[in-house]
């Protein structure tokens, strides 16, 4: 039975070292580009037009841009949208990083830690340095919710503190895990289909069962890789309005 | 549900789950960095804008083209006003002038009626006249006839004339009777 950690492996395409550190460029490195590449194409070709009444492709670009719109102004205001530009990237980059995942023999950029929570932290640090130029000292309110008793006041603060600093780390744990343990077990259940059919006809009939359950957990998979670019979406538009609203908490 | 057949050499690393080795974080790092990168200054630069001013130009352009339909509304609600005005001018100005007509027209007719009743009651009375007058001599006429005829009678029966005022005040008494 195939190794189902095998997908995860790092494989070195255009060597690269800088100071005895390795920066080779990998296949992860590869399909970076191309959700990037693929992001760009879509938004980009299908819009070239600018018409005043939208062709399928540009429709679907507008439906794309409108729902990160629309978030981004729900959960921050108006004056949320000069992030735009960022969350807009990172919900393409997030949405193509799973889906080119799912086609099979592509990598998932996604599934590796260090790539979600590269992203998660540039999240926060975002609305670290954006709060504190913003606000000053008073984002620091953000810990100190008001009309609280001085009295359980210290607690309080602890608490937040240690809200805040979960939160890049379950931002990025969500992701990285919903990606990876989907990935492995459609590879478990595809290592099933192997071993069963090499066990003579009955074992060939029960192979159909393991077929069936890869089918359903691709359609899950598929669901699983729209729906953690949403969420990751979203969480970044929560965050990103304590950093412009911090008392309305 | 990768399976790496692409060509290439695997990453040396001390093994374990391929996600947490460490010596990798540095290639990618540097890579998503370039590629985010890439992508933020693509969609900062290009893709937010375009996408953003076409949205921006079809929402301004319904709304002129909403508001150009609220001024042409409001002028042709103005056209229908002004028509309902002046239609309603024509119908009042059109009873008074029947109005008038009508009673000019029964004015005149009654003039006329009245002109002929008092041209027929004269017309009858004259008639009335002139019947009674016929009436009259006709009646005379009657009475002599009557004595002549009476004394003609007599004359043949008797054989002898009458006397003609006697038989006269005998055909008045027949006639009387």
């Amino acid at each position: 039975m195939a190794d189902p950690i095998k997908q995860f492996e790092l494989v070195h395409l255009v060597p690269l070292k800088i100071g005895g550190a390795d920066f080779g460029f990998t296949n992860s490195s590869l399909h970076m580009f191309i959700a990037v590449g693929v992001t760009a194409a879509f938004l980009l070709l299908s819009t070239s037009g600018r018409r005043l009444v939208p062709t399928r492709m540009q429709s679907m670009a507008e439906l794309a841009y409108e729902f990160v719109a629309g978030t981004v102004r729900q959960t921050t205001g108006k004056e949320g949208m000069k992030f735009f530009p960022l969350v807009f990237s990172l919900f393409m980059f997030v949405l193509f990083g799973n889906l080119i995942g799912m086609i099979p023999g592509a990598f998932t950029v996604t599934s590796h830690i260090i790539v979600t929570a590269a992203l998660a932290m540039l999240v926060i640090t975002t609305v670290i340095v954006y709060g504190i130029m913003k606000h000053g000292t008073h984002w620091f309110a953000l810990f100190a919710p008001s009309g609280l008793p001085k009295a359980i006041l210290p607690v309080i603060v602890v608490i937040e503190v240690i809200s805040f600093l979960s939160r890049p780390i379950s931002l990025s744990l969500r992701l990285f895990g919903n990606m990876t343990a989907g990935h492995i077990a459609l590879k478990v259940f595809a290592g099933f289909v192997t071993a069963m059919a090499g066990a003579g006809v009955l074992g060939m009939m029960g192979a159909t069962l393991p077929v069936l359950m890869i089918t359903a957990l691709t359609a899950l998979e598929l669901l699983v890789a729209v729906l953690q670019a949403y969420v990751f979406t979203i969480l970044t538009c929560i965050y990103l309005n304590d950093a412009l609203h911090p008392g309305h908490h | 549900m990768a399976t790496n057949t692409s060509s290439g050499t695997q990453v040396p690393s001390k093994g374990g789950f391929p996600a947490f080795r460490v010596e990798t974080y540095g290639s990618q790092l540097l890579w998503l960095a370039i590629a985010f990168g890439l992508l933020y200054y693509l969609m900062s630069r290009h893709i937010a804008p375009r996408i953003g001013g076409i949205l921006e130009d079809r929402a301004s352009r319904i709304a002129s083209d909403l508001a150009a339909a609220q001024t042409m509304k409001a002028e042709a609600d103005a056209a229908t006003a002004s028509y309902e005005k002046s239609l309603a001018e024509a119908r009042a100005n059109a009873q008074a002038i029947a109005a008038e007509t009508k009673a000019k027209i029964t004015a005149e007719a009654d003039a006329e009626r009245k002109t002929l009743e008092a041209k027929l009651a004269a017309d009858l009375s004259t008639a009335e006249a002139t019947i009674a007058k016929a009436r009259e001599s006709a009646m005379g006429n009657v009475r002599s006839i009557a004595v002549e005829t009476a004394q003609a009678i007599v004359e043949r029966l008797a054989g002898a004339s009458a006397e003609a005022s006697r038989v006269e005040a005998a055909v008045d008494a027949a006639l009387k009777r």
